[in-house]
Order: C-alpha cells, then structure tokens, then sequence
C-alpha cells in the first residue's frame, strides 16, 4: 500500500484541473500522462490505477482517458 | 589549491570614493609627481590611492558618496586658488594634485586639533583600538598639542546607548563625520539617522532622538562598518577586541548569498563584516549575517553521535563509529524486511553543494532507489517545474545588479525588505533613483510605502489568486495590443504561442472578468499592465508568495508568459528573477536533490544522462522517480515508508500539516536526523549525526542569481567530523564505499557530471571570488545573464495557465484565510537566530489581524486568539494592524511552539505538491488558554528534554527546549489573569 488512494485522485485531479486549458481532453489528457509519467514515483501510478479499476467512473473524463497512457503500472 | 582554514585575507584596502560609472575615458594626470591614469569621474583622492599616495581623510569611504566634510583630504592643483577637498574633486586631463605641502600639514593638522579637542582622550582602553581612523588621522598629520585645552564645552559625558542587541553608540566619540547617516541612506535605505542639530550642538540621531533599540534602525551594521571611530562599535568586539585574521566566506542565511569577511581572534569568530569585494553584496549586509552568528557556538549544539531504539528511551551518547554503523544496520536491516524502496533521504537548502550532492549521491547509489528530496520542495519546486517548461532552465535569469538597469519592477509575493534585505536595499536604491514600482501582495509591505519608495500599484489581491492576477495582466497585453511580436517571432515557438495568445485572449482571463475574485479593479489591474509593458526595461522579482500555492505552478509559468510576451528577458534591467529563502536552495536543486532527476535538472529517464552517472559511480541506477516529501509521509502513515535520513532539515516545525507529519514520523522504524541542534524532527529520532554550522565547513553555496560562492572554514568541526564525511561513512557502511579527500574533488566530480558545471573548481573560485553557473568552455567565468541570444530550451515556450481557484477557501465556518511569511531577524524556523540575541527583536510570532475582523470578535491587540483551521488550531497573539486586508490574517513561524504549521493543511501544488503555506481558511476567536496541540506539544517537549538529560550531563550539551522565547511565560500569564 502507498499513498491514500483518496489523495492520489484529488492530486491527479488537481493535475489534471490545471492542464485543461483546452475541452479537448485528447490534449489534456496526453499532458496529464506525460506529467505522471514523469514527476510520480511507479506506486502510485499503479495505486491510482487499481483504484481506476474499482471506481473509473468517479474520475474526470479527462483523467479517465490519461490512464491507459500511463508507464509501467508496477513493478 | 583546497579552500581552508588558512586562507586567509588582510585587511580591505579604502580607496576612499566609489569607483566612477564603467565605461569612461581614461584621464591621466600626475600626483606628487607620479603619473597616473584612472577612468575618468574619479575623485582626486581615488586617484591618489590608486598610485599609492595616501591622503588624510576622515569623512571618505568608498562604500559612500563623496561628501567633503572633515577638511582633511585637501590637496592644492596647480593653477587652482585653494586647498580643494580631494574627495570631491574630480580627475583632470593633466591635473598637477600636491599632496603634502607645509601648508596643508598645517591644515590638517589644525582641523585634527579641532577634532581631538572634543574627543575622550581613553586611546588605551578605546574598544577602537588598533582600528581607529581617527587614531590613525592624528598620526598622520603629527597631532602633538591641543592648544584650545579639554576644559571647554564639549560632548564628552554624551550617555551610550546598549539598547540594541548588537552594537554600541557612544556620542560621546563622534566626529560627526555623517558616515553612519549616509550608510544608512546610500547602503541601506532606510533613512533611520540623521543629524539633529545645528553647529556645535550637532549630533547622530537615530529616528527622533530615540534609543537605536526603539528607532527604525534595522540593525544591517552598515553604520557601524561605516564609523571610523568606537562611536557605533560591535559589542563583541568591544567583549573581545580586535580581531587578527580574516577569512572571506558566505552568509548561510537567505537566497542572497552576500560575501562576508569572518574576522577572527584564532577560532573565535569575532565579528562578520561585508565584503566589499562581493559581488551579491558589495560590502552590505543584514542583520543575520552581519550578527546572528552566535547560534554556531551556543550552548544548545549536539557535538556526540547519539542513538537510541525508539523515541521514548533516553538518549545515548556514542562514538562515530558507532552511531555510522548503527545507522547503516537499522537502514539494511528494513530494506530487508520492506524492500529496497523503503528508506530514502531528504537533502537541505542550508548544506553546501557539495554535502547535498553527497546525500543524493548516497540514495541513489547506496540505498539503491530514487527516494531522495530536498526542502526546496515546500518552497521553490514550483519555480524549477514552471522556469524549466517555459525557458528550459530551472533558474533565475539575471545578476542582481541588472535590476540597476530596470526601469519597472514587478514584485509578486516577495518582502525582500524582511526576507531578502540586502537585495531590498539595492532595489530601493534604483527605486529611489526613479524606476517603478507595482507590488502584487495581499499585505502591505514596507515596499509599498517606506522613505523615498512608493509603488505605482499595489495590487491588494485575495491570497489564492495569484493566477488571476498574472492572467489578467498578460490579458491586457494582448488586449491592448502591448506585446513585443518581433520578440514571440524570433525568440518563441509561435505555434504554442497562438494557442497561448488564443487562450489568454478569451473573456474569462479579463481584468474585467476577474477583478471581483481578486478583489484589485479591473482599471488598477490594467494600468499596472501597461505599466510593466510599456516599462522600457521591466523586471519580475517573485518570492515565496507566488509559489506556496495550490497554483504555484502555473503562477511561473504564468510569470514567464508574461516576461516573454512584453520581449522582457535575455537583457539587463529585465528578467524574471525568484527570490530564494534560503542559502542555497538554487544549489540543493542544482545537485540533484529532486527524485526525478540528475544534477543539473536532468531527467533519470535520459539513458545517455544515466549512463554517465552509472559509468562515473559504478552501480547501475533506477531510471524511475522516487518518493517526494509529502509522499514520503504519506507512504509513512500508510505502513510502506519505514526510514529516512535527514540532513538538516526540520519538518516537524517547517512543514505543513504539523500533526499529520508527527503521525508520519512516529510511523517511521528508523529516523535518522542530522543538524546542529535536537530540533523539533529530533525529537522523534533514532539516531542523531551531529552537524557542523557553516563556520566549519569548507564547500560552496548557490545563491539566487546563480551565483556559487565559497564557504570557508574558520574553525575546526566543534564534532569531529565533516558533514560531507559523515554521509560518506554512511555509505561505505552500507556497502557502497565513498572516500574522496576534500570537498574539491566532490565539486571536480560535479564539474565532471554536470554540464552547466563544467568549468567549475575550487580554483577558479580563490581565483574570480565567485561564478555565475552556466561555467563552461563557453561561458568559462560564468553567466550573468542568462537567454541572451536564444532561451536554453531553444525557443521559448508559452504554457496555457488556467485559473483554477484553491480548493481551499473561506466558509461559513472558515471565514478568513491565513497566510504566512517572515520577519528580518529572524530565519526560517528559527533554529538558529532564536539561538542569537537577534530574538531581542521578535520573541513571538504574532497573528495580524484587521480591525474590523478584531473587533466584531471581541479581539483586541495583544490578546490571546485561537486559530482553527481544517487541519488543527493553535493559539496566538493578536496584532491588530490595517496591514493587512479585511478578511485576511497573517503570521510568521519562526517559534515552534506558535504551531503555525499545525493549522496549514495538506493542499499542494498541483505539478510539485509544494505545500499551499500560503493560504488556510481559519476562524479566529478569543481564548485565555494554548491550544490542545500546544499543550500536547509543551509535554512532548518536556519530555524529550528529560530524554536527552543523561547526554547533556555527560557533556555533550544538548537541550531540547525551544531556544530563547517569551512565550511561554506570556501564555502563563493570560491564564493567569483569565
């Protein structure tokens, strides 16, 4: 377990919220990817994954459509 | 050659009047018959010290003005009528300047007489003595009889005046030469001496003839540097007396990085005077740096090792030996049982360069992960994310002295005169000669209005919306058609800007559309816009302020945009320039203290990069980021982050959230901390590695103009051991032997690794004094100014910045919004100058508060109010000032027990998660009692004070106890009365 799955959502959404200069989410979300890509330690992309799992339609849609752009979920 | 303990200086030379403007003629001339040529707007008597004629003065210095008032350095030119002051008469072509005639003896000799007539005759027992130029004056000129006798009137039972902290006034040996005066209106420029007075009654005030304690004096020394006599004197050289060697070293205060001479009687550190010869500084200091080194001495350092198996055993003094292996056991030991990525280490702003490369160097190749961060990350992160993505370097662009060349300052969320005070002084310089001011701050700060400043516009916003701000500035530029389009066109992608331009050209980024959640007009809002683009030369200086925000981020980005739009970068006078809290923040994130890259901002990611750094340390590395601070905690508190090495760092005072950190901490197995004194992250602590104050240390600091100065060592380490040493012990322990000889070959291998370092050693430094980095074949001594041809990223990027208000905001229950900052005297979380006299000046952190808000709820000035946020509450005291707006409150938090901390919450930066310091939602209200947190926090002290009693009975002399504070009696008082 690694980081509360509740602040790796409000963080990635809060990421994602700052990105969104456009409605086009295939812009914002490549840009949300690439930041978690490389700024976030693998845990907890793979944490904010297994919650995307469980709970996918409680995240934005744009975050929604950054996760199958995110590297190496685990290890 | 190493820097060390013997590099020592002689004494600074005077050549008695400011060097003139660069760039004139050379004039050529002859004094006492000796050819001369010296550029031209130099005074008679530069030119005379500079062909090594030495003129009588009194009332010269080079640090000040020529003012011609002592009538001792008259020289007679030829063909002139008279006996000119030399200091005020400038070089001619073919100028015949005598300086020593009978006639001038006579002069100076008659005007002396006049001096010593007036003046105590205790030469002997004077605390000037050996370093008095009066002294020296009536040497020069022959002084051997006062004919007008002692008896007459005279100031010689002029009382002194202690009152403050540092240094003495004694009117009674003043010449009245106006040195201090003018030192405190050209270097300083606060204005807060004069002479009141006429004729003989004349005299040295301080404000309106009030104690330098109670004045506006703010204590930067500059006068007392200034007095050639023991009429302001440092009192610890009035303890001690005069110092016998220098060693030219650097502040390990803020961001500024001034140049000082330590002045010492063998080890002992006597007095801190500016270096002249220092480029950030130019022989001008502050308060901290000129005086609050006491702390490095006090009675509070850890100089033993210490260990102990968990936080509620005393703790035990051991040798290094032991305390190193102790250390790399417990860190094997749960990487066994939790895996390789289970520890990490935290890197500080206040170490040098070279221990923090260290640390990060240990992490990354001993410990075997990327799990390292440095405390820049609660302040600075911001702007390394949002300079990097828009100019491509993680740094500021400019010197410090461009900003004599600006003709508009913008300054957003910075208080340089508190925080940055040398700087301050140097922008109030060029503010008094005319630039322009538009202050961006949700307080009023002294820049707003102080003597002979003023801003044009300050743009009172709510704390929070910082981005609307900056948003609605560039809106106008585009609106009103101000940007530089030649500039965008040759120095910018165009494509990002046409998306950019798109964006801020939309309604909702309208001065108009935006001045009610600012709470600034739209017409203020667009007037300051104009301003700033119209400007000339228009420079950004920014703080903390801007970046403890949940939008720090795109605040820089935003500064950027803006600076790049109006073609305001790559020139002097211009640039976007963060201010840096500490030393060497610039230089903890140059090393490659952040978890996601190498030293100089690389990505781990870059496989060409890592390759180098693998093939250099021998070991292969994780290409993946690590852990940063908060997810560190976070990772505590969820059971998976089991131990941490500390170097000089105090989360559990200086980070947010303070009860969720003491959470993390205690989850902790093994808590490593490294620093000077048992501070408050000590007190949950395993194991506590004894560091050494910068007076120590040989190594270097990086300042906020890029600028890497060396730190030298004055005295020996008071422990034994190096700090550099220390990590590299830990690291051999762990299996991974690191054993370099000096801190030199760490900087060569930094240089060797680094390619904005490549030029850089130890060497070059002794031989230029300091270096801008990039330092490169390119660039081989230094870069003042950065992007000048094309930005390091090639062309410059602008980044969309939506505004996307904080999440934390005021509610029926949270009413207002706290925010925070700091005061000159003192630092940080106070670890240091709370260990000085310097708390003299501010023995609590106190809460501002409007009037309005004060008095709906019963509050009045200097009563007890609890503080409540979402977080926690705490108690303090309240000022009640219209500094700051309605609906907003303010305080500093330089003392542990204030708990400042314990109210700001976990919302961060959404690109870096550097903490939101800068906005809390809170209620106020009236109390007569600590809050449960303080009281819970006095225990705890308590406490751990006992923990650490059997050490300090063994001599080792630690304590635990907040260093030097009125609190806790004041809070026993208000119960009292309650």
């Amino acid at each position: 377990m690694t980081v509360a799955a509740g602040k790796l959502v409000r963080m990635a959404e809060q990421i994602t919220a700052n990105l969104a200069h456009t409605d086009d989410y295939g812009i914002v979300s490549a840009k949300v990817a690439d930041h978690l890509n490389r700024f976030w330690d693998p845990r907890m992309r793979q944490a904010l994954l297994e919650y995307a799992g469980r709970e996918a339609n409680s995240l934005s849609p744009a975050l929604r459509m950054a996760l199958p752009q995110l590297r190496d979920g685990g290890e | 050659m190493p820097m060390s303990l013997y590099y020592n200086v002689g004494a600074e030379s005077d050549l008695g009047t400011p060097a003139p403007d660069p760039g004139a003629a050379t004039v050529s001339l002859k004094i006492d018959g000796i050819p001369i040529a010296v550029p031209g707007g130099a005074s008679v008597l530069r030119a005379a010290a500079l062909a090594g004629v030495g003129v009588p003065k009194l009332c010269a210095t080079e640090d000040l003005a020529a003012f011609g008032s002592c009538r001792l350095c008259l020289v007679e030119i030829e063909g002139r009528k008279g006996y000119p002051a030399s200091c005020t008469t400038l070089v001619e072509a073919g100028m015949e300047v005598r300086t020593q005639t009978p006639r001038l003896a006579e002069l100076r000799r008659n005007v002396m007489e006049l001096y010593i007539s007036d003046h105590p005759l205790d030469c002997l027992t004077c605390s000037a003595n050996g370093d008095c130029e009066l002294q020296d004056m009536a040497g020069a000129v022959g002084l051997r009889e006062v004919r007008y006798g002692y008896e007459g009137a005279n100031h010689l039972d002029k009382p002194k005046d202690q009152s403050a902290p540092y240094f003495a006034f004694d009117p009674a040996k003043c010449i009245v030469c106006s040195r201090c005066v003018r030192a405190c209106e050209e270097q300083q420029g606060t204005y807060a001496l004069t002479i009141g007075g006429r004729g003989f009654a004349s005299e040295v005030m301080a404000s309106q003839n009030e104690p330098f304690a109670a004045s506006e004096c703010v204590s930067c020394g500059a006068c007392v540097k200034a007095c050639p006599t023991a009429t302001l004197m440092e009192k610890s050289v009035v303890a001690h007396g005069q110092p016998e060697r220098a060693v030219i070293t650097t502040c390990a205060y803020c961001g500024v990085g001034c140049s000082f001479r330590a002045e010492l009687q063998g080890d002992r550190l006597v007095r801190m005077v500016p270096d002249r010869n220092g480029k950030a500084n130019h022989g001008h200091s502050c308060v901290k740096g000129r005086f609050a080194f006491g702390y490095a001495t006090h009675k509070d350092r850890v100089t033993s090792p210490m260990i102990r198996d968990s936080i509620d055993q005393p703790w035990r003094k051991v040798g290094w030996a032991q305390a190193i292996d102790t250390a790399a056991q417990r860190l094997r030991g749960i990487q066994e049982r939790w895996g390789r990525k289970a520890i990490g280490g935290v890197t500080s702003s206040r170490c040098t360069n070279e221990e923090v490369y260290v640390v990060q160097k240990f992490v990354r190749a001993a410990l075997g992960n990327n799990n390292v961060d440095t405390c820049a990350r609660v302040c600075h992160s911001p702007t390394g994310y949002g300079l990097k993505t828009t100019l491509g370097e993680s740094a500021g662009t400019q010197n410090f002295d461009s900003v004599m060349q600006t003709d508009v300052i913008l300054l957003v969320g910075a208080n340089p005169t508190e925080a940055h005070p040398v700087f301050a002084s140097l922008m109030k310089r060029r503010l008094s000669q005319g630039a322009q001011l538009i202050v961006v701050d949700p307080r009023a700060i002294d820049l707003v209005d102080s003597p002979h400043v003023r801003a044009q516009f300050h743009l009172q916003l709510k704390p929070g919306t910082n981005v609307a701000v900056i948003n609605a500035l560039a809106h106008t530029v585009i609106d009103e058609g101000l940007e530089d389009e030649a500039f965008i066109r040759s120095r910018c992608e165009w494509d990002a800007y046409q998306t950019w331009r798109a964006f801020i050209s939309e309604p909702r980024n309208s001065p108009e559309a935006l001045a009610e959640a600012i709470g600034a007009p739209a017409a203020q809002l667009r007037a300051a816009a104009r301003l700033y683009a119209k400007a000339g030369n228009a420079a950004i200086y920014y703080g903390l302020g801007v970046t403890e925000h949940s939008q720090g981020s795109t605040m820089v980005l935003g500064i950027a945009n803006l600076a790049m739009a109006t073609g305001n970068l790559g020139r002097e006078g211009v640039g976007v320039n963060p201010l840096r809290g500490q030393n060497n923040v610039q230089g903890a994130c140059d090393m490659g203290s952040f978890p996601h890259e190498f030293s100089g901002y690389r990505h781990l990611s870059d496989a060409v990069v890592r390759g180098k750094f693998e093939a250099d340390w021998g070991v292969q590395l994780d290409p993946k980021p690590g852990y940063r601070i908060p997810n560190m905690f976070d990772a505590a508190i969820a059971g998976e982050f089991k131990g941490l090495y500390v170097q000089g760092e105090d989360f559990a005072q200086s980070d947010p959230d303070t009860q969720h950190i003491y959470a993390a901490l205690s989850a902790m197995e093994c808590v490593i901390v490294q620093d000077l004194f048992l501070n408050e992250t000590a007190k949950f602590a395993h194991i506590f590695l004894p560091g050494c104050s910068f007076l120590e240390k040989d190594g270097t600091f990086t300042n906020a103009e890029r600028r890497i100065s060396p730190v030298r060592k004055v005295m020996a380490p008071l422990t034994g051991l190096d700090e550099w040493r220390i990590t590299c012990r830990l690291s051999t322990a762990m299996g991974y032997p690191m054993d370099y000889r000096h801190p030199s070959e760490i900087m060569d291998e930094i240089a060797r690794l680094t390619p904005n370092f490549q030029g850089l050693s130890y060497e070059l430094l002794n031989e230029v004094g300091s270096v801008q980095w990039p330092c490169n074949a390119a660039a081989p001594e230094g870069t003042p100014l950065m992007h000048v041809q094309e930005f390091v990223r090639g062309k410059g990027y602008f980044a969309p910045t939506p505004y996307v208000p904080t999440e934390e905001r005021s509610t029926a229950r949270y009413p207002l919004l706290l925010t925070t900052g700091r005061v000159l005297s003192q630092y940080n979380v106070g670890a240091q100058t709370r260990r000085t006299e310097a708390v003299a000046y501010h023995r609590e952190d106190r809460l501002e508060m409007h009037p309005a808000d004060a008095e709906v709820r019963g509050i009045v000035d200097g009563s007890w109010v609890g503080v409540k946020s979402r977080a926690g509450e705490t108690v303090l005291r309240a000022k009640v000032t219209d500094r700051v707006q309605p609906g907003v409150l303010y305080t500093t938090f330089h003392h542990p027990e204030s708990g400042a901390n314990v109210i700001t919450t976990d919302n961060s930066d959404w690109a870096t998660n550097c903490p939101e310091y800068k906005v809390t939602a809170v209620q106020a209200y009236p109390v007569s009692k600590p809050s449960e947190w303080q009281e819970m926090f006095r225990r705890f002290a308590v406490k751990q004070e006992r923990l650490a009693a059997p050490v300090a009975a063994g001599g080792a002399g630690a304590s635990l106890a907040p260093a030097a504070t009125g609190r806790k009696e004041g809070l026993e008082t208000a119960k009292a009365e309650s």
